[in-house]
C-alpha cells in the first residue's frame, strides 16, 4: 500500500476531443463522446454526493443547535442563551445610550388617546391621601418620605413624548412631573451607583433600571396626564415616564425608589422580557 | 456532449443556505411579535380590503399567540446573524466581483419584462443571459435592497430614541413599523415565487446551490 497523499481531484471536464484529430470513424467519435459523458456524469455524481453529505451534516448541526437552544434551561422566562443575548445587547446599547440624545416631541395636536394597559401593583383600595414615596439608599442618610408637595416643589417638566408599548402600538402623551434627576440631586446615590430600583406599594409591580436612563432629562415623576392629576389607572399618585424604555418599564404607582448596586428584580424581565428594555 | 460548468461560488451557497433557516426564524418570531399588535391591513382610507391578520382562535391553534416575549428574545438574538451573514454576503459579492452577474444593468428593465412573458408562455424565446436573466438580476438586487431595509427599519423601532434620526427619516416610529412589516410580506412573496421558479427550472439548476456545478449539453 502506498503512503502517498491521495490528492482529491479538483472538478474538471475531461478534454474534449481535439478538432484537429481526423476522425476516420463515425463510430470513433460516438465512443469518445460517450466515454466523455460518462466520465462528467461520474465526476457530478461524485461532487452531488459530496455536496449534499456536506449539506445534510451542516443542516444536522444546525437542527442540533436549534434544539439545543430549545431545551436550555430558563433564565427569566427564556432559554439562557437567548438571555445572555439579551443581556449582551443591553451592553451594547448601553454604551451607545447618550443622556444628550432626546426623544422626540410633538406638538399638543397629536396627542391620541391614552390607552391604559396593564394593572398589575394598582390595588383596588387604594387611598392616595395616604402616599408617600420612600426614597430608601442616599448617599450617607437615612431613607426620606416624600408627600405630593415636597415632589411638587421640584420644578415642573412638560413633555408631549410617545409611549410605546413592547406589544407594538405606541401613544402620545403630555405628561406633568418633575425629573426624576432632580429629586436625584437632592437626595443623591453613592458615586458610582449602578441600579435604581422602583416599587410599587405592597411590591405589586416592580422595575429595575440602570442608572444613565434614570438621568436622562426626559425620565420624569410624572403626577400629571394630558392635563389632568393622573387617574387611579394610570398609576396616580406618581409614576414614571420614561421615553427612553419601553412603557412595561414606566411603573406606576410608585412607592419606593431604592439606589443599588444589586440589579434589581423586575416583573416582566421575570417573565421572559429584556431587563433593560430601552430605546 | 455534457460540461460541467462552474455555476455558483462556495462562498454563495454558504451564505444563501445559512440565510435561509435564519430568514425563516426572523420571520417566524416577527410573527410572534406581530401577533401583540396586528393592527396592518390592506387598504386606503376608511376601506379595508384584506386585514393582515387571522382570526385569534387559528392564532392560538397555530401556537403562535401569547408569545411575545420569546419572539422579541429570538428576534433580538438571530437579528445579528442575519446582519452578520447579510453583510458578509453583500461583501463578497462586491470584491469577488459577483455583483457583476447580481446587479441589474440599463437593460434589465425591458428583458425581465420579456423574461415574465416568456414564463408566463406569452412569447417564445427568452431574452439572452448571462448567469442570471434580467428578471433574476432585479429581484436578487431587490431582496437584499430590503434586507437592508429590514435592518434599518429594525433599527428605528429598536432604538427609536438613540436613533431617533433614522426612525424620524423613516417617518417615526409607527411608519417605521408599518415599513419593517411590509418588507416582511415581501419576504415571503419572494420566497413562493423563488420556491414555483426552482421547481420549474429543475434539479440540475437546484444542485448548482448545493454543489456549485451545471451540467450543459453542448
Amino acid at each position: 500500500m502506498s503512503d502517498e497523499p491521495v490528492s482529491e481531484p479538483e472538478p474538471e471536464t475531461p478534454e474534449a476531443p481535439a478538432e484537429d484529430v481526423v476522425i476516420a470513424d463515425e463510430e470513433a467519435l460516438r465512443n469518445a463522446i460517450a466515454e466523455h459523458d460518462a466520465g462528467v456524469d461520474r465526476e457530478v455524481r461524485r461532487l452531488t454526493r459530496r455536496g449534499f453529505i456536506v449539506g445534510g451534516v451542516a443542516a444536522v448541526a444546525g437542527y442540533g443547535a436549534w434544539k439545543f437552544l430549545r431545551l436550555a434551561h430558563r433564565e427569566g422566562g427564556v432559554p439562557w442563551p437567548l438571555r445572555r443575548g439579551l443581556e449582551a445587547n443591553e451592553r451594547i446599547s448601553e454604551a451607545y445610550f447618550s443622556t444628550h440624545r432626546l426623544a422626540r416631541t410633538f406638538p399638543p395636536a397629536a396627542i391620541t388617546n391614552a390607552r391604559i394597559n396593564g394593572g398589575e401593583g394598582l390595588e383596588a383600595n387604594y387611598d392616595p391621601a395616604h402616599w408617600r414615596l420612600r426614597v430608601e439608599g442616599i448617599d450617607g442618610q437615612a431613607p426620606a418620605t416624600l408627600t405630593m408637595s415636597d415632589i411638587q416643589s421640584f420644578p415642573r417638566r412638560d413633555m408631549i413624548t410617545e409611549l410605546k408599548c413592547i406589544e407594538g402600538w405606541s401613544i402620545i402623551v403630555h405628561w406633568t412631573g418633575t425629573r426624576l434627576s432632580d429629586l436625584m440631586q437632592k437626595f443623591p446615590p453613592p458615586r458610582g451607583t449602578k441600579y435604581v430600583a422602583m416599587e410599587s406599594p405592597g411590591n405589586g409591580y416592580y422595575v429595575g433600571l440602570d442608572m444613565l436612563s434614570c438621568l436622562h432629562p426626559q425620565t420624569l415623576l410624572a403626577y400629571g396626564i394630558n392635563g389632568a392629576p393622573l387617574s387611579w389607572q394610570h398609576g396616580a399618585s406618581l409614576r414614571l415616564s420614561m421615553p427612553v424604555k419601553y412603557g412595561y418599564k414606566q411603573i406606576k404607582r410608585i412607592a419606593t425608589i431604592r439606589y443599588t448596586n444589586v440589579r434589581p428584580p423586575d416583573f416582566w424581565a421575570e417573565r421572559g422580557y429584556d431587563w433593560y428594555g430601552g430605546h | 456532449m455534457k460540461t460541467l460548468e462552474k455555476k455558483h461560488p462556495r462562498a454563495i451557497r454558504w451564505f444563501h443556505w445559512i440565510n435561509f433557516p435564519i430568514l425563516a426564524l426572523m420571520v417566524w418570531s416577527g410573527l410572534m411579535i406581530y401577533w401583540a399588535n396586528p393592527v396592518f391591513r390592506v387598504g386606503a382610507g376608511k376601506h379595508t380590503l384584506v386585514k393582515m391578520t387571522v382570526a385569534e382562535k387559528t392564532w392560538e391553534k397555530t401556537h403562535m399567540a401569547f408569545r411575545l416575549a420569546e419572539g422579541l428574545s429570538l428576534h433580538f438574538f438571530f437579528m445579528w446573524f442575519f446582519a452578520i451573514n447579510g453583510i458578509l454576503y453583500v461583501l463578497y459579492t462586491i470584491f469577488s466581483g459577483e455583483w457583476r452577474y447580481l446587479v441589474p444593468d440599463r437593460r434589465s428593465l425591458k428583458e425581465a419584462f420579456l423574461v415574465v412573458l416568456h414564463d408566463l408562455h406569452l412569447r417564445k424565446e427568452a431574452p439572452p443571459q448571462r448567469k442570471y436573466n434580467a428578471a433574476q438580476r432585479i429581484s436578487y438586487t431587490a431582496i437584499v435592497l430590503m434586507g437592508l431595509g429590514s435592518l434599518l427599519t429594525g433599527l428605528a423601532i429598536y432604538k427609536p430614541v438613540q436613533f431617533g434620526w433614522l426612525t424620524f427619516l423613516f417617518g417615526g416610529y409607527a411608519m417605521a413599523r408599518f415599513f419593517h412589516f411590509w418588507i416582511t410580506v415581501g419576504y415571503v412573496a419572494f420566497f413562493v415565487v423563488h420556491i414555483a421558479q426552482v421547481i420549474k427550472t429543475g434539479w440540475n439548476n437546484f444542485r448548482a446551490m448545493v454543489i456549485g456545478y451545471e451540467v450543459h449539453d453542448v
